[in-house]
């Protein structure tokens, strides 16, 4: 059975069910799809121009790839949360030290200044630290150009800091196919005050609270 | 039933002949393509007119403009690696350009940017790094017209993906534009 919170996660779609299955079901299941306008309005602003450098942070996923690259723009992936784990441990408790916060930042987004137009960060930020959050940021800042749209998922049920971990393929500029990659904990709770205040060197941050506790946000740099 | 009957009905008959898996180390040795073991370490430049199956450490350049590679499980390329198509199960750290297509299969490891016509990533692949996707009309072009910037022709333009990229996990879809 799905958690409740992923039920919500995935829309009323998701309720439909049960019984015992297989692990082969149980993926088939998972692979739900979503209406977005946050992505519908990232390809938005970014239509009728090719050769883009978009950044990719939820990983190599062949459809985002194909799509993007149908699109004719350059995609560059990075299995962000992966590295993330793989650095600090899983869970946020770890991800204070300014040292260790530079050195994974350098290996992570060690792009020359101005690289990107556009990113995709997913549901990426919320399980950081407010440390390594800001030092995140602040990197993107530097690596995107000015004009650049980023497109974020936050969780936005205040009630809990736990929420599903999803993976995210894009099947049309409005519809994500999601499947679920685990439950995670988040490090603080996000409404629109934090957001803005986290993109406040950002140009603008444009909201989309969908029924499901999930904040779609575009920040332009 | 005596002891002799018994004896016979447990004991099941087995083929002393192990199964032949289609590995892509059987595959290699089948066709007759180059191939370089795991217990075997290079340093330096690999070119190839031949097939190659790397599954031994590399470190330089590999080469095979009109050829497949393939990295076994346990192949490990530090280099820029350069084919007609690549297939990757190991690890390579190092840009990739693949004429036609690079397969990277889960479990395999690529750091580094690609440069390709098709691509195919299974889920449970690692990947970090840029993608170009190059249209295989404009690689002809390429090829046989002389360039009027050599500059322009060292750094094609990413364009829309031609007529075929795959799709996850495990068979590739063509997708008709």
């Amino acid at each position: 059975m799905l958690p409740d919170r992923f039920k919500g996660f995935f829309g009323e779609s998701s309720g439909n069910n049960p019984g015992r299955r297989s692990s082969a079901q149980e993926e088939k299941e998972t692979q739900l799809e979503r209406q977005s306008r946050g992505l519908e309005q990232f390809f938005f602003n970014i239509r009728g121009v090719e050769g883009l450098s978009i950044l990719d942070l939820g990983g190599a996923v062949q459809e985002n790839i194909e799509f993007i690259a149908n699109l004719g723009h350059r995609i560059t992936t990075q299995a962000f949360l992966q590295t993330l784990d793989q650095a600090f441990g899983q869970g946020s408790i770890t991800q204070t030290d300014p040292a260790q916060i530079e050195a994974f930042l350098a290996q992570q987004l060690s792009f020359p200044d101005q690289t990107f137009d556009g990113v995709l960060l997913w549901d990426t930020l919320q399980y950081m630290s407010p440390a390594l959050l800001a030092a995140t940021v602040e990197q993107l800042h530097r690596i995107t150009r000015p004009g650049c749209y980023m497109l974020g998922f936050f969780n936005s049920d205040d009630k809990g800091l736990s929420s599903p971990n999803m993976k995210f393929r894009i099947a049309k500029t409005n519809t994500l196919h999601l499947s679920q990659r685990g439950q995670r904990n988040q490090a603080q709770p996000f409404n629109n005050r934090n957001l803005e205040r986290l993109f406040v060197k950002f140009d603008s941050v444009k909201f989309f609270l969908t029924r499901e506790h999930l904040r779609e946000v575009i920040i332009r740099r | 039933m005596d002891v002799k009957d018994v004896k016979k009905e447990n004991i099941l008959p087995v083929s002393s002949m192990p199964f032949k898996t289609a590995t892509p180390e059987s595959d290699a040795k089948g066709s007759g393509q180059a191939s370089i073991g795991k217990a075997v370490k290079i340093n330096g430049q690999i070119f190839s007119k031949e097939d190659l199956y790397i599954d031994g450490d590399v470190e330089g350049t590999v080469e095979l403009h009109e050829n497949r590679l393939t990295i076994g499980p346990n192949g490990r390329v530090q280099a820029s690696v350069r084919a007609r198509e690549v297939v990757v199960l190991g690890a390579i750290q190092g840009n990739v350009e693949a004429s036609d297509r690079i397969d990277i299969r889960k479990e395999a490891k690529l750091v580094g940017d690609i440069k390709t016509a098709r691509i195919v990533i299974e889920d449970g692949a690692y990947f970090k790094g840029s993608i170009d996707i190059v249209r295989q009309e404009a690689q002809k072009a390429g090829a046989t017209a002389a360039p009027a910037h050599p500059a322009a022709a060292a750094a094609p333009k990413p364009v829309a993906a031609g007529a075929a990229v795959g799709s996850s996990p495990a068979v590739p879809v063509e997708v008709k534009r």
